[in-house]
């Protein structure tokens, strides 16, 4: 094979001279390592690469060799439980091999080819089939059923169907098409940093559960939507994700620890096969696809490492699957595009950030959404997409966090001072934001109450005026509100401690349902309405205040899912005790 | 044969450039030939033809175009180690200074490492009791962690990372451990007190010293937390043992980092330092952590001093964002005159919920320090408000939450240098200091523990 040669090396850039036929992004190896690198730059005879691994050692003389093809990552049966560095090489495999430090120049692939999985043909001989049709199923892992599809660009007609246990790479069916046959295997493959197809993309509508109050009832994100999360270090960013990952109501997780610690993905892994999910009793590692390039591992496989996330939500999505991607943080992955463009001598832009740093950050979120696969049958899927960012000194105008709100559908703001006081999860109500509001609430409306949303809006008007009377409260003190104000003190004090406070550590309270979080929120809500009167009647609001039933409020976020029915008892408690001490009143 | 060069073509400030040389490679050790016979250490920052950009560790006074030699080594920069390096002191590029004997070299480890396979880490969680009630009792530190000090100029955090460093042990375990302390930039005096306080303490004999000076060459210390993350490496998974890493000042670090950028003209981030000084520190930080079935640890307590006491400026911001909590050193306290002067409310341990609890240390560990954060934290902030309305527009209960602040501040949180409380101890003052609130307001804690614990 004909080979390139160095000519610079600067940090994770590496600048080759003549290497045969060199196209964008396509992978190359380089110098004896075989380390793994990417073209990102050419001009005339040189190209520009971008190294994912360890360059020390390098220098001017060592052969480049161009592999001819981008960047691409093996989809097939093993995806789920596995856990990969940015470039899709599988950790615990690279662990059981080379030891406790990830070493240069290591090849792995990322499906294993001595596995075998169980195939069940879905089609027959002589039927018709194109791109996305099923051919077959694998039970992937207990709760997942992987769809072995047609590969994009292969039509015809089935002519050979196998069934039984097949690695990765055997041919379990061919295809004729008019050029010819085609066999196919388990395992595609398919380069990163391109979408992959579906039919058609569609509008959101159904929201993704995620368990977590404050998310669902005040700033939902629906399936296919796109969602950010900002705060300083310490506020919980982190937390929330899992928090997510863990309770969200998609069929496959992908998680993406781009840049971030070592020990969090430890914790990913350790806890994950303990953890149960509520949907389908098993443990949610079953579902779970773990992308792991912590902040000390090489820069360029950081930058790499989302798309490979985001290309392997897809995959799943095209079988038919909701699947939520996760990526934290994104941040890192812009200070990697930093690193690189800084490297690459390119003119910056905000901070440094190369100006292309918006438009990078768009494609990625655009990759998500509702889709209509490819395929006869016509199926759903989606991918949502979940970012953190992490602002520098959590201020909120920096480059990274306003190019990702301008294309982020959800905004939830976390803020360290919430954090301080231990309010956690630490999204700020007052600035978050969520455009799937509308169509979400069509959903409740059908699927949950009808009521509920203007309950979340009367609730989140309370909230508001708090934030108002707040400040009266500290400059003349209580004193200054009138009794109708207390009570929206009071109602907004419990909002935020009986609702919008949720234990991510605590086992009943760690996910709410729906109908949960509807009935707590109808609950609180009982009581604002019910006082309320009774101040109209009257009545001072020393008398309505300091209740034992706001006690039991305040404990009904643990009320376990099976016994919903205790709301009933509780409102009807509300109502007794606020009209209970009228009658003391009256007598 | 080491190829050796008379080609200098450039010299910046740390940077030499070179020309006409052949086979370099990036991030190669060179050593750098002083026209008065000196040798200095410097590295390959980068390559390109026959051109090649050096960073000196040495300082580049002295150095001229015509006879400066540069001679390229062939390796990267590499610590010796064998377990004789226990109880030495050597300088900020791992030479001895202690007049002893050169270290014969059980092997010799790449400064730079290799990244912890995420699949390969154990997730820290034995509790490593470290005697002041603060830490303990409401960050506790746990084996494996990365716990940074954020200080600022004049506040006692030498004092502190030594008491640290002099008292912390894993309760009921009776296994190797070793302290290895790196110094960048910090004053002869800060030095000194740290190897003063190893020798009279016989310290000396399970400790490594890396020292680089404030006059030492500033660009050395690039080199030096490596060195010391090296030599720990070594200790903790080669030789079993848990390995406590001391590294201060790393706002110096940073600082050389900056220099180097700004020589090389690059384009800088925030406040002048480099895009790229996430991922340095990360470099360094993330050598902390144990692994599966490993007998040893890492845990690391770097310190650095907040610029202007700003814990957004670059250098906290972007620790912050990688270790696992921080612990945070107040002015205010300081200038009371309590020792030592943590500010429990911002300082976090992220890993504390693992490490603590029946088993690790006691059943009431958890819910006491919440209820301790929120009392305290709700004292503070009645005492602001008194500042601001005057104490007479306190309630009862305000009052007693005042109160409970400044007795907290004073037993709690204050505490002799060389008092080494024990875990129950930590927890009884805790518990003591409650009984100052009305019954009623503690609602963060169980009722069984109230009546097991609290003595009446």
């Amino acid at each position: 094979m004909e080979a390139g040669v160095v000519v610079k090396v600067s940090g994770p850039l590496v600048v080759a001279r003549d290497l045969p036929d060199p196209k964008m992004y396509d992978l190359v190896k380089v110098g004896k390592d075989r380390l793994m690198g990417e073209i990102i730059e050419l001009r005339g005879n040189l190209a520009s690469i971008q190294v994912y691994e360890e360059t020390a050692g390098l220098g001017p003389g060592d052969e480049v060799i161009s592999t001819g093809e981008p960047l691409s990552v093996e989809l097939g049966p093993g995806l789920l439980t596995s856990i990969y560095d940015g470039v899709q090489r599988p950790l615990d495999v690279i662990r059981a091999k080379y030891g406790n430090y990830v070493t240069r120049g290591v090849e792995e692939p990322g499906l294993s080819r001595e596995r075998r999985w169980a195939f069940t043909p879905a089609v027959k001989v002589g039927e018709e089939v194109g791109p996305g049709d099923v051919l077959g199923t694998v039970p992937e892992t207990k709760v997942v059923t992987h769809r072995i599809m047609v590969p994009v660009g292969v039509e015809g007609k089935v002519s050979e169907v196998k069934e039984g246990e097949f690695t990765v790479e055997d041919v379990v069916a061919v295809v004729e098409t008019p050029r010819g046959e085609v066999p196919v295997t388990m395992m595609q493959r398919w380069p990163v940093r391109r979408p992959r197809l579906y039919a058609e993309k569609l509008a959101p509508y159904e929201p993704l559960v995620t368990g977590q109050r404050i998310v669902d009832t005040f700033f939902p994100i629906s399936k296919g939507g796109t969602a950010c999360v900002p705060g300083p270090f310490g506020s919980g960013k982190t937390v929330l994700q899992h928090a997510i990952a863990k309770w969200a109501n998609a069929q496959i997780v992908v998680f993406v620890g781009c840049g971030e610690r070592g020990n969090e993905m430890t914790d990913v892994l350790l806890e994950f096969p303990e953890l149960t999910d509520p949907y389908s009793g098993e443990p949610l590692m079953l579902r779970t696809v773990l992308i792991a390039n912590t902040s000390n591992m090489p820069v360029a496989a950081r930058e790499a490492s989302v798309y490979t996330g985001i290309t392997i939500a897809e995959y799943y999505r095209d079988m038919g699957y909701h699947v939520a991607l996760q990526a934290d943080s994104t941040s890192r992955w812009a200070e990697a595009l930093r690193e690189i463009s800084g490297r690459l001598e390119e003119m910056p832009g905000e901070e440094g950030y190369p100006a292309y740093l918006g438009t990078r950050l768009a494609a990625f979120y655009e990759r998500a959404g509702r889709v209509v696969c490819l395929g006869g049958d016509r199926r759903e899927g989606s991918v949502s997409a979940i970012g953190s960012v992490s602002p520098p000194g959590g201020d909120l105008s920096e480059p990274v966090t306003q190019a990702t709100l301008r294309v982020v559908k959800v905004f939830w703001g976390l803020e360290d001072r919430l954090a301080f006081a231990r309010h956690f999860p630490a999204i700020n109500w007052l600035n978050s934001y969520s455009l799937y509001l509308d169509k979400v609430q069509d959903f409740w409306r059908q699927e949950v109450e009808p009521a509920y949303a203007e309950l979340r809006e009367e609730a989140m008007g309370i909230l508001q005026r708090e934030a108002e009377l707040q400040e009266v409260v500290r400059l003349i003190g209580i004193e200054a509100l009138s009794d109708q104000e207390r009570l929206i003190m009071e109602t907004a004090k419990s909002l935020r401690e009986d609702f919008l406070q949720q234990n991510a550590f605590d086992d009943a309270d760690a996910f709410t349902s729906l109908r949960k979080q509807y009935r707590l929120l109808r609950l609180i809500m009982t009581y604002h309405h019910l006082a309320s009167r009774e101040l109209e009647k009257g009545r001072p609001i020393e008398e309505l205040i300091d209740l034992p039933v706001q006690e039991e409020i305040a404990r009904a976020k643990f009320i376990p899912e099976e016994e919903l029915e205790r709301f009933d008892r509780l409102e009807e408690k509300v109502a007794e005790q606020l009209a209970g001490q009228a009658m003391e009143v009256r007598a | 044969m080491l190829k050796e060069y008379l080609t200098v073509k450039e010299i910046v400030g740390p940077l030499i450039l070179l020309e006409g040389v052949e086979g370099a490679k990036y991030n190669e050790l060179v050593e750098v030939e002083f026209p008065d016979g000196s040798v200095g250490l410097g590295n390959v920052l980068e390559v390109e033809e026959d051109l090649v950009l050096l960073q000196s560790f040495e300082a580049t006074s002295g150095l001229d175009i015509a006879r400066t030699k540069v001679r390229f080594t062939g390796r990267g920069l590499e610590l010796p180690v064998s377990r004789d390096i226990l109880g030495r002191v050597f300088d900020g590029l791992g030479r001895p200074i202690d007049n002893g004997p050169r270290i014969i070299p059980d092997k010799r480890l790449d400064i730079n490492g290799n990244p912890i396979n995420p699949y390969a880490r154990d997730f820290p969680t034995d509790f490593i009791q470290t005697g002041i009630s603060a830490i303990d009792g409401l960050n506790p530190l746990v084996r494996g962690q990365k716990l940074p000090i954020f200080s600022g100029a004049g506040l006692p955090h030498s004092r502190l990372a030594a008491q640290i460093a002099r008292q912390a042990g894993v309760l009921g375990a009776e296994e190797e451990f070793a302290v290895i302390f790196a110094a960048m930039g910090i004053t002869f005096e800060e030095a000194d007190f740290f190897i003063q306080e190893f020798r009279s303490t016989a310290a000396i004999e399970r400790a490594v010293l890396f020292i680089n000076l404030a006059d030492d060459p500033a660009i050395e210390r690039i080199a030096t937390p490596r060195m010391a993350l090296t030599a720990a490496e070594y200790l903790a998974f080669d030789l079993d043992m848990h390995v406590l890493v001391i590294l201060i000042d790393m706002t110096y670090y940073c600082e050389a980092l900056r220099e180097i950028s700004a020589a090389r003209k690059e384009v800088p981030g925030r406040r002048g330092y480099p895009g790229y000084l996430y991922t340095d520190l990360a470099t360094i930080y993330e050598r902390a952590g144990r692994i599966k079935e490993a007998k040893g640890s890492i845990t690391q307590i770097p310190v650095l001093s907040m610029p202007d006491d700003d814990k957004t400026h670059p250098i906290p911001d972007l620790t912050g964002y990688i270790t696992e909590g921080q612990i945070i050193l107040s002015r205010d306290l300081h200038r009371r005159g309590i020792y030592p002067p943590i500010d429990v409310l911002p300082s976090l341990s992220r890993l504390k919920e693992k490490g603590i609890g029946p088993g690790k240390t006691r059943e009431d560990h958890s819910p006491l320090s919440n209820q301790l954060f929120s009392a305290y934290a709700r004292g503070k902030e009645a005492k602001e408000l008194a500042v601001i309305l005057g104490e007479a527009a306190l309630s009862e209960e305000d009052r007693l939450f005042v109160q409970f602040s400044e007795a907290f501040e004073d037993r709690f949180i204050r505490q002799g240098e060389y008092e080494d409380r024990s875990i129950e101890e930590t927890l009884t003052i805790g518990w003591e200091l409650l009984r100052i609130l009305p019954r009623s307001e503690l609602k963060r804690v169980k009722e069984e523990h109230i009546k097991k614990y609290m003595k009446t």
